[in-house]
């Protein structure tokens, strides 16, 4: 094993991201332990999804490092972060639209997940089937993803992000508009994750589902980290409670 | 099929035309096949960068005339060497040509990619119309060599044996492209670039292999161009219907699979050389502009994607 369990999976420090003029990340600092469960909360604008730029390799931050599994890979390319165990899904949601569902699912198993795990290439569709089977898509592995409906495609935002077999899965806003019952299987399939020991960031507004998920709490306002901590103490925080409600 | 069943395939029905047309005593009929099978090249070539990959290019006429003016390079340079050497090196110049054009890639997508393709070819034109060793905007005479191997009759025969044998070699590269999973991820880069890449898909690699590929294939199906004309001159070799066939036979035949590109060219190409016999050859262009109207609103997935529905439907 590559880690031991103090080791950080991901470790971000001093990240500064700049769009002309306007700072969208100032010196953020940010620690993910294997199979920790992170939310990542923040107003509006306030930098959620640049940071996840920053980290999936997207975006390239200006100043500062990226370090992930004992290595920096503050200069690779969103490919390679991708193949060392780091997926993404996107807020709003990127099928690739000429293909069926579960042809969506291939990708990445082809292209990251055999790079850094034995697969077999006659597994990779049973491995597609199998996580669409988990995260509730298992009767629409034939549909054309570009068909799907909005709760379906952020579903298959997130099993396209599984299929990269990651250490770490970033979900970017995954329940925003969803239905308490559908943000409850959402949860409950994030959730699921900790026990295959994949560590999770969670970005959302939906405070009920960030509360129940997260075992820490990071908290983004303007570009800078003002709360990083246990949920409870982070909830209660006076800055926060003012980021929050704008008094 | 397997891909090795398909080369196979590919190959022997080549063979099989190859010699069943020395049957066809009428040299007409070979000048006409053989400006089809340019055009399957062209569309084929085309389609990998532009069907597979989703990158529009306008400048196809750049890459056939960097073909056909390596041929008449090295038609002075080397003395007239054997046709395979031409092939072979005129093809690798026009493949260094689309490796440049794939790092055009990184920059521009769509409409500015394609416009720069464009302008690659006004820009490749102007040079070859002031390099006076390859004829200049006088063109260039090639002549056929008088001796003609393998026992065939006239040169036009091995011209078009060669373009026969040169179709199923595009052929067989672009279906095993299209079923081997880097198929896969151009399509993927065709759908959704960023979340392509954010999947783990070397995006760039797979840009540049499918341009170099392309412009390679391209430039191949212009190489033989000199001798079939026995005479190049630069407004022949950067022709604009050229630019307009390749992307206009993919699109009426369907660009997802290799057989789109194959329909829609022996289709125009068919048309075209009827029309160019029976009326004239000035409404060549004409004819595909109509035709890309009618299909773009009719059937946009053009005849493969048609029938694809039209076969979901019946089940």
């Amino acid at each position: 094993m590559a880690n031991l369990p103090s080791e950080p999976l991901l470790a971000i420090s001093g990240v500064t991201k700049r769009f002309g003029g306007f700072t969208a990340l100032d010196k953020v600092d940010l620690i993910v332990r294997p199979g920790e469960r992170l939310g990542l909360i923040g107003p509006n604008g306030s930098g959620k999804s640049t940071l996840v730029n920053c980290i999936a390799g997207t975006l390239r931050n200006e100043e500062g490092a990226i370090r992930f599994d004992g290595r920096d890979i503050g200069k690779d390319p969103p490919h390679r972060r991708t193949r060392l165990g780091l997926a993404r899904s996107f807020q709003i949601p990127r099928p690739f639209a000429s293909m069926s569902v579960v042809d969506n699912l291939r990708i990445p198993l082809v292209f990251a997940a055999k790079q850094h795990e034995k697969l077999a290439t006659s597994h990779v569709t049973d491995e597609a089937l199998h996580i669409l089977q988990q995260v509730g898509l298992g009767d629409k592995a034939q549909a054309m993803s570009g068909r799907l409906t909005q709760v379906d495609m952020r579903k298959l935002e997130l099993a396209r992000a599984m299929a990269a077999k990651p250490k770490l899965l970033i979900s970017d806003e995954a329940m925003a508009g969803l239905s308490t019952s559908e943000v409850d299987e959402i949860l409950a399939l994030l959730s699921g994750l900790k026990e295959q020991g994949v560590a999770v960031i969670m970005i959302e507004h939906v405070m009920r589902a960030v509360m129940k998920f997260s075992e820490r709490i990071a908290v983004l306002v303007a570009g800078r980290k003002i709360a990083d901590g246990d949920p409870k103490a982070v909830a209660s925080n006076a800055e926060v409670v003012t980021a929050y409600l704008g008094q | 099929m397997s891909n090795r069943v398909f080369i196979v395939a590919a190959l022997t029905v080549a063979l099989v035309i190859i010699a069943a047309s020395r049957l066809i005593p009428n040299d007409y009929v070979f000048s006409a096949a053989y400006t089809v099978l340019q055009f399957i090249i062209l569309a084929t070539a085309w389609n990998i960068l532009g069907g597979y990959t989703g990158y529009v290019n306008f400048g196809s006429a750049a890459f056939f005339a960097t073909g056909a003016y390596s041929t008449v390079f090295l038609y002075k340079a080397l003395q007239q060497p054997p046709l395979i050497v031409m092939i072979v090196i005129g093809t690798l110049a026009a493949g260094l040509l689309g490796l440049a054009v794939g790092y055009l890639t990184l920059r521009m997508r769509g409409v500015f990619f394609a416009i720069a393709t464009l302008a690659l070819a006004v820009v490749l034109y102007t040079f070859v119309v002031n390099w006076d060793y390859v004829g200049g905007a006088r063109g260039a005479y090639i002549l056929q060599p008088r001796a003609v191997p393998f026992g065939l009759p006239r040169y036009i025969h091995l011209l078009y044996s060669a373009m026969v044998l040169m179709t199923a070699l595009a052929l067989i590269v672009a279906r095993t492209i299209e079923t081997s999973s880097l198929g896969r991820g151009l399509a993927a880069i065709r759908d959704d670039e960023l979340a392509a890449e954010c999947a783990g898909v070397p995006t760039l690699r797979l840009k540049l292999f499918a341009a170099t590929v392309s412009g390679a294939l391209m430039g191949m199906a212009g190489t033989t161009f000199p001798y079939y004309l026995s005479y190049v001159e630069p407004s022949a070799a950067f022709n604009l219907s050229y630019a307009v066939n390749s992307i206009a036979m993919p699109l009426i035949g369907g660009m997802m699979s290799w057989l789109g590109p194959v329909i829609g060219a022996v289709l125009l190409g068919s048309v075209q050389q009827v029309v160019q016999v029976t009326i004239s050859s000035a409404w060549n262009l004409l004819i595909v502009g109509v035709l890309l109207v009618v299909f773009v609103t009719l059937a946009p997935n053009g005849i493969m994607g048609w029938v694809d529905a039209w076969r979901r439907r019946k089940r």
